[in-house]
């Protein structure tokens, strides 16, 4: 029984990362322009594939060819992102939230779509990039690819809080999140800042996508709906727009699914994640970690 | 209010046009009945989608939620308790078959506007993004719940359903959806679901009730859904729980976008041109979801306010 | 406009051969081509193509050419229902090939059968689609009997008593052959530990597995499709389960092994045809299905997509006509075809009654177990 409930706990931790890295992206943009980024998943679908072809130009199976394959996949996906960013949303930054909301849908169809043309439909093998070992301590199997995916987890969340707090960059980014105008006119450019934010969004799903590639070796190009789902209710969870708040939600997020996947309710796992949504909107809308915001007439 | 009596003749013109391209429609060819009957239902449910998310503002992702649950219903009431009402001698397309389709039809809508006051509360809560949220977190749900339910077929959906659904029934229900929005808007009380939409708190200010708007739009809004889920079902005589996810509500919500929010005429447009566009597209399947895409995106740039909004409106400024 | 012009000569090259010759019998096809099951949709839709050229290429039947016109569904619901009607009333196709997914062609059937036209299905497995009308056929087995194969199999091949079931709640697909194994194998005295469920689109399996590994059983039966399946054995092995699985012909294709990688060695499933079978006709298949499309070797889906194009072929043959009851009738009749997947007799329920082949994974192959009779 004890095995049994510490070997969920570590299956739902290491689920739990993977929705946590998507979320970290889904929450960058939120913060600062206030909207959902549909295409954020099928960045994260994109970055997967980054990952596929970069992979055979570097050594198989070593944490350095490791990294050098998730940070080809980052830039890759930063390029992308502030493509969409500048092609697709910044004509909109007037426009109403919901037409920014239906251009995102558009994007994230147009990347789906394009994706099976380019890629093919049928899901790809994705190849071995890390050392892969299966561990086993004290009675808990796991293999080697988890403990990466919540190294990645913890280095990409610390490192994205001191960009965030501790750099100019950040201060802006955060300046321009709490009231746009007002930054503007202390000599912040608006569009500079919203283009680093997607790129650094964008780069956190390209190795989000990677790590998950690698976690779930089978890559295809509708791969990013049902995470980029369920890292947005993570997201929610934690409380949008904070940073250790979608690390938080996310891991909870992993563990709900995993006890209820491994009990007698594993049917309703995929409902249960959204209820859990719909109440904390409903009760808790700035999530675990969120500040609570008025809106002022 | 003078364009009433203009509305009931509208309406009542309708059916009559209803009636006569139901008799002409053995005449018609299958396929552009095919079609014809999935711009009705998509008018339905994109017009009942824009009381909801466009003349009151509140943003529904769940509306294909609402549909599931009228097409189940609706089909439950003529799978199950039609063979005991009606009796197998019926006569095709006669009186006893239609007017258990209509009460049928009639149950299907009220179970999903209950569904639509369900929904319709926490919006008293929540708006926006977070309104959004919460109903696409539901019409999930229903999926999921639809697909563990054994008596109504599970993931393999309901088969055998009858071929009721008619070009007259299809007629009748774009009519009734189009003359019941319309008037509720433009009656002295619908004047309200503006005013929520333009501005909650100075609509309050001015002693409506807000929450009361809401819960109604989306009453109204998700019974219409039902009906179209109803119809829809009749028609293809099949259903299935993955026929009523996500993208399906994306599909009505980009047809209210497109047409523009609040804008009637331009949202039955958008409906009609987003029905038959992918039918034109056709051709060149394996690029039809990149272009089409490719356009939605290239609107939402060129013309913001919807394809068919010629008007200024008053842009909702972003927070 | 170029793209207009363009689309023109498209179809005057495909209509000008018929100009001279005999009037071409239409065929209409529907196909998941793109959307999430596009892979078993192209498999499916490569296998016919190629049928029908090599049909086309002997000069077709009755004297005539055959024209396939594929439609695409997009692996929506909905869909196959509009673009079936739009295969009849506008093209008058003669027959409709289709669907892969069962929930798919059930969409398609009552249209077919509306028309009076007749529907062969490649592949879908669960019993409820001929079950449409007597117009609507299969050329491939029905989940009752595959689910008792794989019943049988478990119990006097794998000795297994107690087993635990993995199955994907969103896929009618798996729900049926799931229910059909249970059935079986506990009329058989075997024992069902327990059944766990996922959804469409999980990748992650650990939780149920861990729930497996606590239950402790003697194998896994995994009705589901070949991503899933590959992807549950190697999360099974990462949790240290070195128990057998098995499922079913959703587990076919190679990438079962590109993905699975070791972690499917020994694993089993029930399919209709393998294409190391050295019968001369599927090595002849295998060879011209590699040389048409790019060295890929065709799955069960391509071998199934095939013969349905030939099994009707051979009916219109017999029929004499491509009128729809004329032609209905020779299909029933179908006896003793000889196709890539064995030899396909219709049973009274339309159904093609053949044998279930069984295969498991050695050193990165897939190796022939089995041959099952019905």
């Amino acid at each position: 029984m004890l095995t049994e409930f510490l070997q969920q706990l570590v299956n739902g931790l290491s689920l739990g990362a993977i929705y946590a890295l998507i979320a970290l992206g889904y929450t960058m943009v939120y913060g600062v322009l206030r909207f959902i980024n549909f295409a954020h998943s099928d960045v994260f679908m994109v970055g997967a594939f980054a990952g596929l072809y970069l992979a055979p130009l570097a050594p198989a199976g070593s944490i350095l060819g490791g990294l050098v394959v998730v940070g080809g996949a980052m830039l890759a996906s930063a390029l992308l992102g502030v493509a969409i960013e500048r092609l697709a949303y910044r004509p909109l930054r007037q426009a109403p939230t919901l037409n920014v909301l239906i251009t995102a849908i558009g994007v994230s169809c147009l990347l789906q779509s394009a994706g099976q043309l380019v890629f093919g439909a049928a899901p790809r093998s994705f190849p071995v990039i890390f050392p892969a070992r299966a561990l086993s301590v004290g009675g808990l199997d796991f293999s080697s690819n988890q403990v990466v995916v919540l190294v990645f987890a913890a280095i990409l969340v610390i490192g994205l809080r001191l960009i965030v707090f501790h750099t100019r960059m950040g201060a802006a980014l955060r300046a321009v999140s709490q009231n746009p105008r007002a930054a503007r006119l202390m000599g912040i450019d608006n569009d500079v800042v919203i283009r680093f934010t997607f790129a650094l969004g964008s780069a956190l799903a390209g190795a989000g996508g990677v790590l998950y590639a690698v976690n779930y070796p089978t890559i295809d190009p509708l791969m990013g709906v049902l995470p980029g789902l369920k890292a947005f209710v993570a997201a929610i969870l934690g409380g949008i727009g904070s940073i250790p708040g979608a690390a938080l939600g996310g891991l909870l997020l992993g563990l709900v699914e995993t006890f209820v996947g491994g009990s007698q309710y594993s049917t309703y796992k995929d409902a249960i994640a959204f209820a859990l949504l719909i109440l904390f909107l409903l009760f808790r809308p700035a999530g675990l970690l969120g500040k609570a915001r008025i809106e002022k007439v | 209010m003078p364009p009433m009596p203009k509305a009931h003749l509208g309406f009542l013109l309708a059916l009559v046009l209803g009636g006569v391209l139901s008799g002409l429609s053995d005449r018609i060819d299958p396929y552009h009945l095919d079609v014809l009957i999935g711009v009705g239902i998509n008018i339905v449910l994109a017009v009942s989608l824009n009381l909801i998310a466009g003349h009151t503002g509140q943003f529904s992702l769940g509306h294909a939620g609402f549909m599931a649950i009228g097409a189940y219903a609706t089909a439950a009431v003529t799978i199950f308790l039609g063979p005991h009402l009606i009796g197998d001698t019926a006569a095709p397309g006669g009186l006893a078959e239609n007017t258990l389709f209509g009460s049928a039809l009639l149950i299907g809508g009220l179970a999903a506007a209950l569904a639509g006051l369900l929904v319709g509360i926490p919006s008293l809560r929540l708006r926006g993004d977070y309104l959004a949220l919460v109903t696409l977190g539901f019409g999930e749900i229903i999926r999921v719940l639809l697909q563990n339910f054994e008596p109504l077929g599970g993931a393999l959906g309901l088969n055998g359903i009858p071929a009721y659904t008619t070009v007259f029934w299809v007629v009748a229900a774009g009519a009734a959806t189009v003359f019941t929005v319309g008037c509720l808007v433009r009656s002295n009380y619908g004047l309200g679901f503006l005013a929520v939409r333009d501005d909650e708190i100075a609509a309050s200010a001015a002693g409506l009730d807000p929450a009361r708007y809401k819960v109604v739009a989306f009453t109204v809004g998700a019974f219409f859904a039902g009906i179209a889920g109803g119809l829809f079902g009749h028609f293809k005589m099949t259903i299935t729980p993955s026929g009523f996810d996500f993208s399906r509500s994306i599909e009505i919500v980009v047809m209210v976008i497109l047409g523009g929010l609040g804008n009637t005429v331009g949202v039955i447009l958008a409906a009609v041109l987003l029905t038959l566009l992918p039918e034109f597209l056709r051709p060149v399947a394996e690029y039809r979801l990149v272009l089409y895409s490719l356009l939605l995106i290239g609107l939402m740039l060129a013309r913001p306010q919807g394809l068919f909004t010629f008007r200024t409106h008053r842009a909702v400024p972003r927070a | 406009m170029k793209f207009v012009s363009l689309l023109r000569f498209a179809t005057l090259l495909a209509v000008s051969p018929a100009l001279h010759a005999a009037e071409p019998i239409k065929i209409g096809e529907i196909a998941s081509l793109t959307g999430k099951e596009a892979a078993f949709g192209q498999s499916s839709h490569k296998g016919t193509v190629l049928a029908v050229e090599q049909l086309n290429a002997v000069g077709g039947v009755l004297g005539r050419p055959f024209e396939l016109l594929s439609e695409d569904n997009q692996s929506k619901s909905g869909e196959s229902a509009t673009v079936a009607r739009k295969l009849l009333s506008r093209e008058k196709v003669v027959a409709l090939l289709g669907e892969v997914a069962s929930s798919r062609s059930l969409e398609m059937a009552p249209i077919a059968q509306r028309a009076k036209i007749p529907m062969i299905s490649p592949s879908s497995t669960n019993p409820k689609v001929t079950e449409v009308g007597d117009y609507i056929f299969r050329v491939c087995f029905i989940d009752p009997f595959q689910g008792t194969v794989m019943a049988k199999f478990a119990k006097e091949t794998l000795k297994a008593r107690r087993v635990a079931v993995l199955t994907s709640v969103s896929s009618a697909y798996s729900v049926g052959l799931a229910k059909y194994f249970k059935e079986r194998f506990l009329a058989d005295g075997g024992e069902i530990a327990l059944e766990q469920k996922f959804a469409e689109g999980d990748k992650d399996f650990k939780a149920q597995l861990t729930a497996v590994r606590a239950a402790g059983v003697d194998a896994i039966f995994v009705p589901g499709y070949y991503t899933e399946a590959a992807l549950i054995s190697r999360q099974a092995r990462e949790l240290g389960l070195a128990l057998p699985l098995f499922g079913g012909d959703g587990w076919e294709a190679p990438q079962l092994i590109e993905i699975g990688g070791k972690a499917v060695e020994g694993t089993y499933y029930s399919t209709h045809y393998s294409p190391e079978d050295t019968a001369h006709a599927v090595q002849a298949f295998v060879a011209a299905f590699r040389a048409r499309w790019n060295g890929e070797t065709p799955d069960a889906m391509a071998a199934l997509g095939y013969d349905s194009a030939c099994v009707l072929a051979d009916a219109i043959k017999r029929a004499g006509g491509t009128e729809g009851p004329a032609l209905r009738d020779a299909l029933a009749a179908t006896k003793g075809f000889a196709g890539v997947t064995g030899t396909t007799n219709m049973d009274p329920a339309r159904n093609a009654s053949k044998s279930a082949v069984i295969v498991t994974i050695k050193d990165g192959q897939f190796k022939f177990v089995q041959s099952v009779a019905p």
